[in-house]
């Protein structure tokens, strides 16, 4: 975990299936993201993640590089672009710094659109800092 | 909830008064942490980081997850952030964009924990020129509480509310006519008929009397049990007038307004179309035909049909 250490990269399939089972297991509901013809109605090409996948992902993304003793202290996004269905999120990130058991990375998550997420997640590890 | 539109000083007192409300506590979470809600969400996001059930906490990203309020919950609950968002869309900044989603997590939630939120408004900038329109900057902060109403998570939310820029013409295109019809048990067979290319004329189910406009009761026999039949489409012009003035809403003058005898023994109020005004004349042939006038509505209207 040194600083400027590259996150291997994390490439999602946004499938239908896939963002209308993490909206329904975020508990969202709002049409737009199961359903096609009513985000289309509203002016978006298609349906499209909601926010709450966006963070769980975000989350995902890190702690699959970080391991299961890592401790998630704070997840701050800035939203882009939206993810549609049928296009692809890739995750890339950094480790951009670590001090007293914290370490900051910025992530990252890309669409064919540009930047849907851009992210710096807090974490230390089980048993250390708060 | 219907509010008038604000001007911008307007927006920004009732943002004040708003924020001066403090933290607002919202309705506690429907379940408490469980485990199949946890399973359900790792295997979603394909998740397989193993410490979440192994220690039998909620991951930290799932903190807004526990109090959403479901596919039947109440959409709208009254909050200082959903009363603002009202008198912004009234106020003609209808589009919606999430820009900023930033979540602080205290501790992991166990399961077991019913978490309740906590909304305080915090900052509304604007009116400001953006790429997606002129818009206004809302801002506010969610904190999770646990049973002993410690803070267990925090969530600063930012959305831009915005006049979109580009499709201004477009939306004005597709508005709403602006003369809607007023659809009740009583008329509702009409309008549904009209939706399927049918003009449905009200019967008396008992003695089979026809009757337009519809009514609740026979006014032959006095029976409140009634039906309808799908009308033929013919019919002859009995009346009409050329409206030149005042203008109305959603139409250009003029235009004509006829009352149409039909065969099957009722007079019924519509525009006659598809014909040049002064060829319009009494005991014409006519025949219905069917005009969308919004994305919902579509009236039934009169067009020169066969002798």
């Amino acid at each position: 975990m040194e600083i400027g250490a590259a996150l291997p990269e994390l490439s999602i399939d946004l499938t239908p299936t896939v963002v209308v089972s993490t909206a329904l297991a975020t508990m969202d509901f709002t049409p737009v993201h199961h359903d096609v013809e009513v985000a289309r109605a509203q002016g978006s090409k298609d349906i499209f993640l909601n926010i709450l996948t966006t963070m769980g992902l975000v989350e995902r993304y890190v702690t699959d590089w970080a391991g299961p003793a890592a401790v998630i202290q704070g997840i701050a996004v800035k939203l882009g672009v939206p993810a549609y269905a049928g296009d692809r999120l890739r995750f890339s990130g950094t480790v951009v710094s670590r001090a007293e058991g914290r370490t900051a990375v910025e992530v990252r998550g890309r669409v064919s659109l540009g930047d849907h997420a851009t992210a710096t997640v807090t974490l230390t590890e089980e048993g250390t800092g708060r | 909830m219907s509010v008038p539109p604000m001007s911008d000083q307007e927006l920004h007192e009732l943002a004040g008064k708003l924020a001066a409300l403090g933290e607002v506590r919202g309705t506690p979470a429907r379940d408490p942490v469980n485990e199949p809600m946890i399973r359900h969400w790792l295997d979603a996001m394909g998740d397989t980081n193993p410490a979440y059930l192994e220690k039998g906490v909620a991951p930290p990203a799932m903190a807004q997850v526990w109090t959403m309020p479901g596919a039947r919950g109440p959409a709208n609950e009254r909050s200082p952030v959903n009363d603002l968002m009202g008198a912004l869309d009234a106020s003609g900044y209808p589009g919606v964009v999430a820009t900023n989603c930033e979540q602080t997590y205290h501790r992991y939630v166990r399961i077991g924990e019913r978490l309740t939120p906590a909304t305080r408004l915090t900052d509304l900038a604007g009116p400001k020129r953006t790429a997606l329109g002129v818009g206004y900057f809302a801002t506010w902060q969610v904190t999770w509480y646990d049973e002993a109403d410690e803070p267990v998570a925090g969530m600063l939310f930012r959305v831009l509310k915005f006049r979109p820029a580009a499709r201004e013409q477009a939306s004005q295109e597709r508005a709403a006519y602006p003369l809607q019809p007023a659809i009740n048990q009583d008329t509702a067979y009409f309008w549904e008929g009209v939706q399927q290319g049918e003009l449905r004329i009200q019967t008396c189910a008992d003695c089979g009397l026809h009757r337009h406009p519809p009514g609740p009761l026979c006014p032959a026999c006095r029976s409140a049990d009634r039906s309808y039949r799908v009308a033929s489409g013919h019919g002859i012009l009995y009346s009409y007038v050329v409206h030149h003035h005042p203008p109305v809403p959603g139409r250009e003058t003029p235009f004509v307004v006829g009352v149409v005898e039909l065969p099957e023994g009722v007079r019924i109020v519509g525009n006659v179309v598809d014909c040049p005004i002064e060829e319009v004349a009494i005991g014409m042939p006519l025949r219905v035909t069917y005009r969308r006038m919004d994305d919902r509505l579509v009236l039934p209207m009169w067009a020169p049909g066969e002798a």
